[in-house]
């Protein structure tokens, strides 16, 4: 018979075995997809990327309309969702005690959240493009604010419900109307989580492909105008690592690469913020 | 043996009751908060002690479901009534919690937060009143030259003080203490303890406190309570040395609580 501390000791080690054997099987893939992205996207990440368009077949060119189309769609859908997401998500913290409003607005949001992106894309499709009948830099923007709405409705709650109370009474005892605790105080306490939510958010929306499809589609040419129909990377990625063209292909490998390195650049961005907000205070 | 001290009723209370929901928390209070000196609450803990002093700034209207009824006259006018501006009220009845609670901004903008809301002054009689605060609570030698730091990289007892002078730099009338002391080391505790001492000239003070030697050293006036009753009050030295009431005496000479 193995003694009470031996035992424990066994128990301790199957259990940590398993625990790492999980972690490596979830990394040996993660780092998989990297390898293979980095192996077949660095020899196509020529200065042509960045400043040629994108080209016919068999001819040379690069991403750049596509670059560009992307960071103004997600920029615009970043611009238009945030203050509607801290907005809503500040009522939700803040103001939802009391009443059915924020019970139920909690619950569709989470509906939201976990919505098929591609939903999004009909929807939209359906209520904007079919009416102005083209496809447009709008549109896509339009979709990629719905799907940023909820990722900061909830962090933007979430954030502030970690603020402790004690800090809103401090501020109300001071004779402080509850706008101006909120504005000055609590918010500010969570502005680092609501800032990173922000940034999960952009990255999520960075690499959507669904809600484009029905939005800005595509253009082959140079465009930043927002009324005609926009190149944007996932959906370039899309076309052109599914065509049989192996420059075609090259370019998706490019691309593909572009949009996790972007991802990447950015939850670092934001986990340093984060970490010096958390040290300064 | 108070003839010699004037007394000037600061709060009077009158048949306070208090609810947490269906629960009551406090029966049927009657006392007299006296102005420029330190009235202590003691009891045993869920004796209501804290309840009470957060009905004189009307902090529980923060939650639904909590409500207060009775009467509380500040300076002849019930603080109670809804037709009292809440917000004018808290100005002149400043608390201190349990808990340092420094916001997430500099020294300089903590101690002006709330004299901002209240005031115009200009930068120069704005440095001269962050200056006095926070001379007042003791603090200034320790923070003078780093006033544009964070609030919240100073030690506890100095977030303490911050607190305090925060509290007094709008110049409220009355200074509510909510165990200011019970997350400090004795130290720090000696600070504030000497501070309480200095404040109660210019203001009135309540301090609610789970340590009874610190009711003895700082108060001149004690409440004792149990179970939402105010069992005894009056005079910290009488409370202490001569209590009227059995439970009184059982409770400071530490039979039970």
């Amino acid at each position: 018979m193995f003694s009470l501390y031996t035992r424990r000791r066994l128990i301790n080690a199957f259990n940590l075995g398993i625990s790492v054997a999980a972690m490596a099987f979830g990394l040996f893939w993660l780092g998989w997809i990297l390898i293979t992205l980095l192996e077949y996207g660095i020899p196509g990440l020529t200065l042509a990327v960045f400043t040629q368009t994108t080209p016919p077949p068999g001819s040379d060119g690069g991403l750049i309309n596509a670059i560009v189309g992307t960071l103004m769609m997600t920029a615009l859908g970043t611009l238009i969702g945030t203050p509607i997401g801290i907005l809503a998500g500040t009522y939700l913290a803040e103001f939802g005690q009391r009443g059915w409003l924020a019970p139920v607005t909690r619950f569709i949001n989470d509906v939201l959240l976990s919505a098929p992106s591609i939903v999004i894309g009909l929807f939209v499709y359906e209520m904007y493009v079919v009416r102005v009948k083209h496809f447009s830099g709008w549109a896509g923007a339009f979709a990629l604010a719905i799907l940023v709405i909820p990722v900061v409705i909830r962090t933007t709650e979430n954030m502030l419900r970690l603020v402790p109370n004690n800090l809103r009474e401090a501020a109300a005892a001071l004779g402080a109307p509850q706008w101006k605790v909120i504005s000055s105080v609590t918010l500010r306490a969570a502005r680092a989580g609501i800032l990173t939510g922000v940034m999960l958010a952009v990255a999520r929306i960075s690499g959507e492909t669904a809600p484009l499809l029905f939005t800005a589609l595509n253009n082959q040419f140079w465009s930043s105008n927002l009324n005609q129909p926009m190149a944007n990377l996932p959906v370039v990625i899309f076309q052109f690592a599914m065509s049989p063209y192996t420059d075609w292909q090259h370019l998706a490998w490019a691309g593909a690469l572009l949009i996790t390195l972007s991802v990447l650049t950015l939850n670092i961005v934001a986990r340093v913020v984060f970490r010096q907000q958390a040290t300064t205070h | 043996m108070n003839a010699e001290k004037s007394i000037t009723p600061k709060l009077i209370v009158s048949d306070l009751n208090f609810f947490y929901g269906n629960d009551q928390a406090l029966k049927n209070i009657n006392l007299t908060i006296p102005e420029k000196m330190v009235t202590a609450f003691i009891g045993p803990s869920g004796c209501g002690k804290s309840t009470l002093l957060r009905t004189f700034n009307r902090m529980y209207e923060l939650y639904p479901k909590q409500k207060a009824t009775g009467e509380i006259l500040l300076d002849g006018q019930n603080l109670l009534d809804k037709k009292q501006d809440l917000n004018t009220l808290r100005a002149k009845i400043g608390m201190v919690f349990q808990k340092p609670t420094p916001f997430p901004m500099s020294i300089y903008d903590n101690i002006t937060f709330g004299v901002k809301l209240y005031e115009t002054l200009n930068r120069h009689d704005m440095d001269e009143r962050v200056e006095w605060a926070l001379k007042k609570a003791a603090l200034w030698n320790e923070v003078k030259d780093k006033l544009k730091q964070s609030g919240t990289g100073l030690s506890g007892g100095q977030q303490q003080r911050l607190c305090i002078a925060r509290a007094i730099a709008v110049k409220p009338q009355v200074l509510l203490l909510d165990e200011p002391t019970s997350a400090l080391d004795p130290i720090s505790t000696a600070h504030i303890e000497k501070l309480i001492d200095e404040l109660k000239k210019e203001f009135t003070i309540v301090i609610v406190t789970h340590n009874m030697q610190q009711a003895a050293r700082v108060s001149d006036y004690t409440a004792y309570m149990y179970l939402g009753d105010l069992i005894e009050f009056g005079d910290t030295s009488n409370v202490f040395t001569n209590p009227k009431r059995k439970e009184t005496e059982d409770y400071i000479t530490g039979r039970f609580g």
